[in-house]
C-alpha cells in the first residue's frame, strides 16, 4: 500500500502488488501533508490582514474583534457542533449501510450483487447536493410509528442524504479489502467446515478491519467538509449561523472574510489532525499487513 | 450404500472413475483407489499430473464431472450431502498453510472446533494446548503465524486440522513451499500422525518419505493413475516407462 516505493536495487525483485487505481486516500494525502504552519497562515490571511485593511476604512480592528468575540461561542456550540454531530451520524448510517450493500457486491447470488452495483453506481457518482435535495424534499418531516407521530428535524434528513454517498463509496472500499484477501484464507476455512456466513464475518472481515480504516477515515474527512452543503437546505450549522450574525450586525462585508475564515480555520484545524492520522495508519498496517 | 451401511471393513475413502475438467482441459480422466481405514497413500507424478485436483475433489473443494467419490460410503458430490457435515470428517493441509494470520497459534486451533462444532471453549483449549505440544509447538501458543517460520506454521496448520478430530486427513504438498532443514520436522509430525492410525492421503514430492511411511503408492500422470503398488515393489520394480522415467529423473 505504500505508494512512494523507491527500489535501491536493480535486481529483480518480487513487489507485492499494488493498488493500481486512483488514490484512495488522496484528500487525506493532499491535507496531511501540509505543514502545520498552514493554519496560522490561513488565520494571518483571513483574519488579521482582513481586519487591518478595513481598520482604515469602516470599522476599527477593535470592533471587528468586538464583534467576533461576541459570536464565537454560539458558532461554535450551535454551529461547528452541529456540522460534528451531523458527521457522526453520517458516518454511523453510512458505514452500516455500506458494509452490507459492500457484501452485496461480492454476494454469491447474482440478483443481489447486480443491484448492490447500480445502488453504489448511482448514489457514488450522483451530485451530493442533488441527492441532499431529493432527500429533503421527498422524506415527512414526521413519521407515524405504532400511532405516535415523531417529528424527523431537518438535521437529521440531512444526515440521511449524505449519508447515501458515504454508503456508496464505503461499500466499494468494503469490497475491495474483501477481494484482497487471498481465496486460500476461504479454502482454509472451507476444509475445516465453516459455512460461508461464518468464514466472511469471522474470518475474512476481521482480517479486513485494519485496512479499511485509512480508507474510511479519508470519507470522514472529506464528508465533513461537505457538512457546510447543508446550510443551502436551512439546517442550522456553522455556515448558516455566520451569515445570520453577519445580517444581525448589518451586513457589512467588512465582516464577510472574518467570520467565513473563522469557518475555513476550525474545518482546517478538526480534519487535518484527522488526515494527519490517516496517513500514519496507513503506513503502519502497509508494514504489518 | 448409505452411511448406515458402511463398516470399517470396507475402504474408508473409495474413488471410482473420477473425470475432471477445468473448462475444456480435462485433468482427471478416470481416476479409480481405495482407501481403507489406517492407510498412508502417497500420491506422487509430475506437476500438472491432477494430483492436487484429486485430492481437493475428495473435500469436495472442486466439483467432478463423471464418476464417484465416497467418504465413509457417503457419495461427497452428491448435491443433497451437507458439505460442511462432510468436512468435519476430512482434514486437509495446504501448501501454503492457509493459517489465519488475525489469530494466534492458539487461536487458530480453537477456532473450528469452538465455532463449528460449538464444542465447550475450555474443554477446547485443553486438547489444543496438548495438540500444540503434540506438534512440538510448545512456548509458541501466543506467536502469531507471521512470527513463526514456514515449517512451524505447516506444523500449526496440522494441529488446526485435528483438532476437528478429522477420520481422513489430506495433505497436498506439504513441504513443498519450506526450506529443507525445516522439511522435517514437517515430515516427522506426519509420520507420527500416521504410526498412530489416521488414514492419510499426501500428494508429494519427498519420494524417501513416501518410501518410508506410504503404504501405497499412486503414480499419476495426464490425468490418469499409471502405476500403484507397495512402496517397495514400487520404487524396485516400476514397469510403466513414465514411471521409469519419472523416477530416474527424481532420484
Amino acid at each position: 500500500m505504500t505508494r512512494s516505493f523507491n527500489t535501491s536495487t536493480d535486481l529483480p525483485v518480487t513487489l507485492e502488488p499494488r493498488y493500481q487505481g486512483p488514490d484512495e486516500l488522496g484528500f487525506s494525502r493532499w491535507l496531511g501533508r501540509m505543514p502545520v504552519w498552514v493554519l496560522p497562515l490561513i488565520a494571518a490571511v483571513f483574519l488579521i490582514w482582513p481586519t487591518v485593511v478595513e481598520a482604515q476604512t469602516v470599522y476599527s480592528a477593535q470592533k471587528i474583534m468586538d464583534i467576533m468575540a461576541k459570536w464565537l461561542p454560539l458558532l461554535i456550540t450551535q454551529g461547528f457542533l452541529m456540522n460534528v454531530i451531523i458527521s457522526f451520524f453520517t458516518m454511523l448510517f453510512g458505514t452500516i449501510a455500506g458494509l452490507f450493500l459492500g457484501l452485496g457486491r461480492v454476494s454469491d447470488n447474482s440478483g443481489i450483487r447486480g443491484f448492490s452495483w447500480l445502488v453504489v453506481q448511482l448514489f457514488r457518482n450522483s451530485p451530493w447536493l442533488v441527492l441532499l435535495f431529493i432527500v429533503m424534499l421527498t422524506l415527512p418531516f414526521e413519521i407515524r410509528i405504532a400511532g405516535t407521530y415523531i417529528a424527523v428535524p431537518d438535521w437529521m434528513k440531512a444526515v440521511f442524504g449524505l449519508s447515501l454517498p458515504i454508503m456508496a463509496n464505503l461499500a466499494e472500499i468494503v469490497r475491495g479489502a474483501i477481494q484482497s484477501v487471498p481465496s486460500a484464507q476461504w479454502e482454509a476455512a472451507e476444509s475445516l467446515a465453516f459455512s460461508k456466513r461464518q468464514i466472511m464475518w469471522q474470518i475474512i472481515l476481521p482480517q479486513c478491519f485494519k485496512r479499511m480504516i485509512p480508507p474510511w477515515m479519508n470519507w470522514y474527512a472529506i464528508m465533513t467538509m461537505a457538512t457546510p452543503l447543508v446550510s443551502l437546505l436551512g439546517v442550522t450549522e456553522l455556515v448558516t449561523l455566520s451569515r445570520q450574525a453577519m445580517e444581525a450586525e448589518g451586513n457589512n462585508p467588512s465582516l464577510l472574510m472574518p467570520f467565513f475564515g473563522f469557518a475555513l480555520i476550525i474545518f482546517f484545524a478538526y480534519c487535518y489532525p484527522i488526515a494527519r492520522l490517516t496517513l500514519r495508519l496507513e503506513k503502519k498496517y502497509a508494514v504489518k499487513g | 450404500m448409505s452411511d448406515q451401511d458402511w463398516t470399517d471393513q470396507q475402504p474408508i475413502v473409495s474413488i471410482k472413475d473420477v473425470h475432471k475438467a477445468f473448462g475444456t482441459l480435462e485433468v482427471l480422466k478416470g481416476v479409480s483407489m481405495d482407501i481403507m481405514k489406517g492407510e498412508v497413500i502417497c500420491i506422487i507424478g509430475p506437476s500438472g499430473s491432477g494430483k492436487s485436483t484429486l485430492i481437493r475433489c475428495i473435500n469436495a473443494l472442486n466439483d467432478i464431472q463423471a464418476g464417484s467419490i465416497t467418504i465413509e460410503g457417503q457419495e461427497v458430490h452428491d448435491t443433497k450431502l451437507d458439505k460442511l457435515e462432510l468436512r468435519k470428517k476430512v482434514g486437509m493441509v495446504f501448501q501454503q498453510y492457509n493459517l489465519f494470520p488475525h489469530k494466534t497459534a492458539l487461536e487458530n486451533v480453537m477456532m473450528a472446533p469452538i465455532k463449528v462444532l460449538k464444542q465447550p471453549r475450555d474443554e477446547v483449549e485443553v486438547r489444543a494446548r496438548a495438540l500444540i505440544k503434540k506438534v512440538r509447538l510448545e512456548g509458541k501458543e501466543d506467536s502469531y503465524p507471521g512470527e513463526l517460520s514456514g515449517g512451524q506454521q505447516q506444523r500449526v496448520a496440522i494441529a488446526r486440522s485435528l483438532a476437528m478430530d478429522p477420520d481422513v486427513m489430506l495433505f497436498d504438498e506439504v513441504t513443498a513451499a519450506l526450506d529443507p532443514e525445516t522439511v522435517k520436522e514437517v515430515l516427522l509430525t506426519i509420520k507420527e500422525l500416521a504410526a498412530d492410525g489416521m488414514t492419510c492421503i499426501l500428494v508429494t514430492h519427498e519420494m524417501g518419505f513416501a518410501r518410508e511411511v506410504a503404504d501405497h503408492i499412486y503414480f499419476t500422470d495426464r490425468g490418469v493413475i499409471v502405476e500403484h503398488g507397495p512402496p517397495e515393489t514400487f520404487f524396485e520394480s516400476a514397469s510403466d516407462p513414465r514411471t521409469k522415467e519419472f523416477l530416474g529423473q527424481i532420484l
